[in-house]
């Protein structure tokens, strides 16, 4: 596939004679026709205020900048955001299709560089681009479409209210006359983007693919036959292949080494060293040695033979199992308050019952199929030292602005191409691998591919945070919850930009702790304090892990400790429809509401009751089972979004566990591919059983004990759930569009412990469950 | 200097020849469609055709394929539609597809031997490639689509 780097026939200057700085900064006259897009706020037009705007970058929503169509009526569609799984880069561009009525047999997508100042925020993250852009592209297409009949309409000489633009030509409706796309492309594209309050949006009814789930995803075709381009595929002529020794402990240096043995491989060019940042080093490389050769298995060689002195710096001593008991006994004790509503104290001392738990999340790689990678070109070009990277980055806005700095060159000077991505989760949100492949790029004076071998991989990553949670929940004399009080004790990610960071920052907060939805009068969040000793990143739904892990757990362990059935007592928690608000209660700080307004994406009670109930209702919670079988449910809001998941568990006489069927109920608002909804839910049922299942990352001496798939167990066909069904709550336009990318992930572990409690009686607290079944 | 036969065509290597398969097909021959997942045989991702049989290309040397016929993804259909190419579209299996060459030629190795496989047979044959998006459920469907008539 060619055509993702091909940007020769993109011609997004149709508004050259109006700079569209010029245009943003107001300077131009008033007339509806030499107004920018971007005159008016975006929330103007928009059916709901997002957070979208305050991301770098922010958002774009101006045809010149994402659309171009040649005379031939080919549509090309600009994507802003990074497909690594998800199937953004085809439902913006769909999105962006469909408003503009343009056919999607003639429409091709093509994928933007890193240039947030152009395309908008980039950061593919955060379960963002659905919620933060399917607007923007709504009033992209519409503009676009909107300047089509605008352009047809001066060919007439008629008014504009006499033509309508139908799939993909302009018809006059009085005479039936028609003019194709092709043939109104540049009377079109010279016109200028008409003023975001007078774009009219299609009536929903009229979608031909917005919600239908009938347009498979842009790349399908190449994937199945080889021919798609992730970071990993990219060339350059010329180009030589490195892999890197880095410090095997996280914040450790290079102190010498020899490379007489390497340099004897064949095919070994040469060996340099690579810089390192000093720890906590943000995104920034951690140094080590570079083996470069003619190819990747040559380098490889050449890095075995590589003598190596480290000094394993300051953490050098991080043991899990001794780091694990520090937590534990953090959580313990009292810890930082964060949310504190009535007396929760007084509450668990007054109670009838005290039902206590403690569980335990292990840290966890991200081992996307696609190791990092990064193709890099540092050169001496026109404008001096350039740099040319093709690298599979969820934020190339982030990494090209860090290319540019550390390279001391201007970021007009760097550009970044996002091939497809091979998974991301999180982790190719940092873009250290990029750098690297720019440091050894500048050093050779080659093009230079540095991939991450598995090993690599797993002992280098950000990884997912290790986490204690202890909860009390104190119930009166009628069986009611009066209190819960819920220490978390995690080292934050904040801790790889800061050194000394050793609480929980708002964001991680706000994932699961703080944002507790139940109706209980005293409810006590604390923090404890806790630094890590390695580096800790975001992984997909990130704190909301832990989190969502104690509190639905909980909620069926109060269940049994009761004698009651967990989805009525899930159900009596959530309480009433409501909707609540962390902001009012004493102790929240600066919550943290996933980046977007309160007042948009409230926490509505009744929206999280509605998912329970259908993926209880779906699974048929209640029926008859063998023995050795069990339903659990979990349900948890992230990312905006409400989910519930029933998990039907098998264990048999020999303690092994199967998973017979999943029932996930998601409510992410107005929908727009639910095809793709229903594969990130069948994922995160696969993703979630091998976390809970297997997933652990351990230290020793400093170093992870895991190093390929072999110890780092991921799920495999033969143990994974295989009957996932998803179930999509309607919701109109007037229903705020939320994140779908990561929120099916945290309901699944607690569903399946929940589900295994019902099957055999036994509660698992601390994952991986690893052989804690077996009989 | 070695001569390999991939998609029909022969390529001669003058490299090391002690290295694994996978690194000649891609970073030599710039077949790219094969990737590289674990470079111990645990994942599959690296699947080719080796004499007709599904391998591991990483854990096979240059040396060992040399003289015998090697088809990678990009060979196993001159037009992308072997029957399970098919079917993997029809069911929308991929996610992010990075692995989905390897579960391709996993699947087509298995159904060329076995063409009415039996769900265990599935399973069985395609436990050792893994998906870390968690196509699986598709991916069953997909080779019981493609063994049945696409």
């Amino acid at each position: 596939m060619t055509h993702m780097f091909d940007m020769t026939s993109i011609e997004p200057g149709g508004i050259a004679n109006v700079s569209r700085r010029f245009v943003m900064k107001g300077i131009v006259g008033s007339g509806a026709l030499v107004l920018g897009a971007s005159m008016l706020p975006r929330s103007a037009m928009s059916a709901w205020d997002t957070g979208a705007d305050t991301m770098p970058g922010g958002t774009v929503n101006d045809p010149h900048v994402y659309v171009a169509i040649d005379p031939s009526g080919m549509v090309t569609i600009i994507t802003n955001r990074s497909e690594m799984g998800t199937g953004a880069r085809t439902s913006l561009p769909m999105v962006v299709a469909d408003e503009m009525e343009a056919d999607w047999l003639r429409v091709r997508v093509a994928q933007a560089p890193g240039d947030e100042k152009k395309y908008g925020n980039q950061d593919t993250d955060g379960s963002r681009s659905i919620r933060h852009f399917v607007q923007p592209m709504r009033q992209c297409g519409a503009a676009m479409r909107m300047m089509l009949e605008q352009a047809a309409a001066t060919r007439w000489g008629v008014k504009v209210s006499e033509v309508r633009a139908e799939n993909h030509k302009v018809v006059h409706l009085a005479s039936g006359n028609m003019l194709g796309y092709g043939e109104l492309a540049k009377a079109a594209s010279a016109l200028l983007t008409p003023p975001v309050d007078s774009l009219k949006l299609k009536d929903p009814r009229d979608f031909r693919y917005i919600g239908t789930g009938s347009i498979p995803i842009v790349d399908l075709f190449d994937i199945t036959t080889g021919r798609a381009t992730y970071g990993i595929d990219a060339k350059i002529p010329g180009m030589k292949f490195a892999v890197i020794a880095r410090p095997p402990v996280v914040g450790g240096n290079l102190v010498s080494f020899d490379a007489t043995e390497a340099l004897k491989v064949p095919g070994v060019e040469k060996v340099v060293e690579v810089q390192g940042w000093p720890w906590p080093s943000k995104f920034m490389p951690v140094g080590g040695v570079a083996v470069v050769a003619r190819n990747t298995g040559s380098a490889i060689k050449g890095r075995d033979k590589l003598k190596v002195v480290w000094d394993n710096g300051p953490n050098a001593q991080y043991d899990s199992v001794a780091f694990r008991k520090q937590m534990e006994e953090t959580a313990a004790n009292p810890c930082k308050v964060v949310r504190n509503d009535g007396d929760a104290e007084a509450a668990l001392k007054s109670a009838a019952k005290v039902v206590t738990a403690q569980y335990y999340i292990p840290h966890l790689a991200h081992a996307s199929m696609e190791p990092p990678n990064a193709l890099v070109n540092v050169f001496q070009g026109k404008a001096g030292t350039e740099c040319v990277a093709y690298a599979p980055t969820q934020s190339p806005g982030g990494c090209r602005d860090d290319l540019a700095k550390m390279l001391g060159i201007p970021v007009e000077n760097v550009t970044v191409n996002v091939p497809l991505l091979g998974g991301g989760f999180g982790r190719k949100s940092k873009w250290d691998y990029v750098l690297e492949a720019a440091l050894v790029s500048k050093a050779t004076g080659a093009p230079i591919k540095v991939v991450w071998t598995r090993e690599d991989d797993i002992q280098h990553d950000f990884y997912h945070t290790v986490s204690a949670e202890r909860i009390d929940a104190g119930i009166d004399t009628n069986s009611k919850v009066i209190a819960w009080r819920h220490r978390s004790v995690a080292p934050t990610i904040m801790s790889t930009f800061k050194a000394g960071a050793d609480h929980e920052a708002p964001f991680e907060l706000g994932m699961g702790l703080v944002d507790n939805p139940f109706a209980i009068p005293n409810l006590r969040c604390e923090n404890g304090q806790c630094q890590p000793f390695t580096r800790i990143g975001w992984f997909r739904s990130v704190s909301n892990i832990p989190h969502g892990f104690a509190v639905q757990s909980m909620v069926a362990e109060i269940a049994a400790a009761l004698g009651r059935d967990p989805k009525d007592v899930l159900l009596e928690l959530l309480g009433p429809d409501r909707i609540v608000d962390p902001r009012k209660s004493p102790e929240v700080a600066d919550y943290w509401n996933y980046g977007d307004p309160f007042e948009t994406y409230p926490i509505d009670t009744g929206r999280l009751r509605r998912v329970a109930e259908i993926a209880a209702d779906q699974a048929g919670w209640g029926k008859p089972l063998p023995k050795g079988e069990g339903l659990g449910i979990a349900a948890h809001r992230s990312f905006l979004t409400y989910v519930a998941t029933v998990v039907h568990a098998v264990v048999d006489d020999k303690g092994k566990l199967s998973i017979r069927q999943v029932d996930t109920a998601i409510d992410c608002g107005f929908h727009i591919n639910p095809e793709r909804i229903r594969s990130q839910i069948e994922g995160a049922a696969v993703m979630g059983l091998a976390l809970a299942k297997h997933g652990q990352i351990t230290f020793k001496d400093g170093r992870p004990q895991q190093t390929n798939f072999d110890g780092f167990v991921v799920a495999r066909i033969n143990d994974a759930p295989l009957d996932v069904r998803t179930h999509i709550v309607p919701a109109d336009w007037n229903v705020p569009s939320s994140g779908v990318g990561e929120p099916g992930l945290p309901p699944f572990a607690p569903a399946l412990c929940n589900a295994i409690f019902a099957a055999t009686g036994k509660r698992i607290r601390s994952l991986p469950i690893g052989d804690q079944l077996k009989v | 200097m070695v001569t390999l036969n991939v998609n029909g065509q022969s390529h001669s290597y003058d490299g090391d020849t002690d290295i694994p398969l996978l690194w000649v097909i891609r970073d030599e021959l710039g077949l790219t469609g094969t990737k590289f997942g674990c470079g111990k045989g645990l994942c599959g991702a690296c699947t080719v055709h080796l004499g007709g049989v599904a391998v591991h290309s990483c854990s096979v040397t240059v040396a060992d394929a040399a003289g015998k016929t090697i088809v990678t993804i990009e060979g196993l259909d001159p037009e992308g539609n072997h029957p399970v190419q098919r079917a993997w579209r029809e069911t929308s299996a991929p996610q992010c597809g990075y692995c989905h060459a390897g579960q391709i030629m996993q699947a087509a190795a298995l159904l060329a031997v076995t063409p009415k496989p039996s769900d265990q047979d599935i399973l069985t044959a395609m436990s050792g490639n893994i998906c870390r998006c968690g196509c699986y459920q598709r991916i069953a469907e997909a080779v019981r689509l493609a063994s049945t008539g696409v």
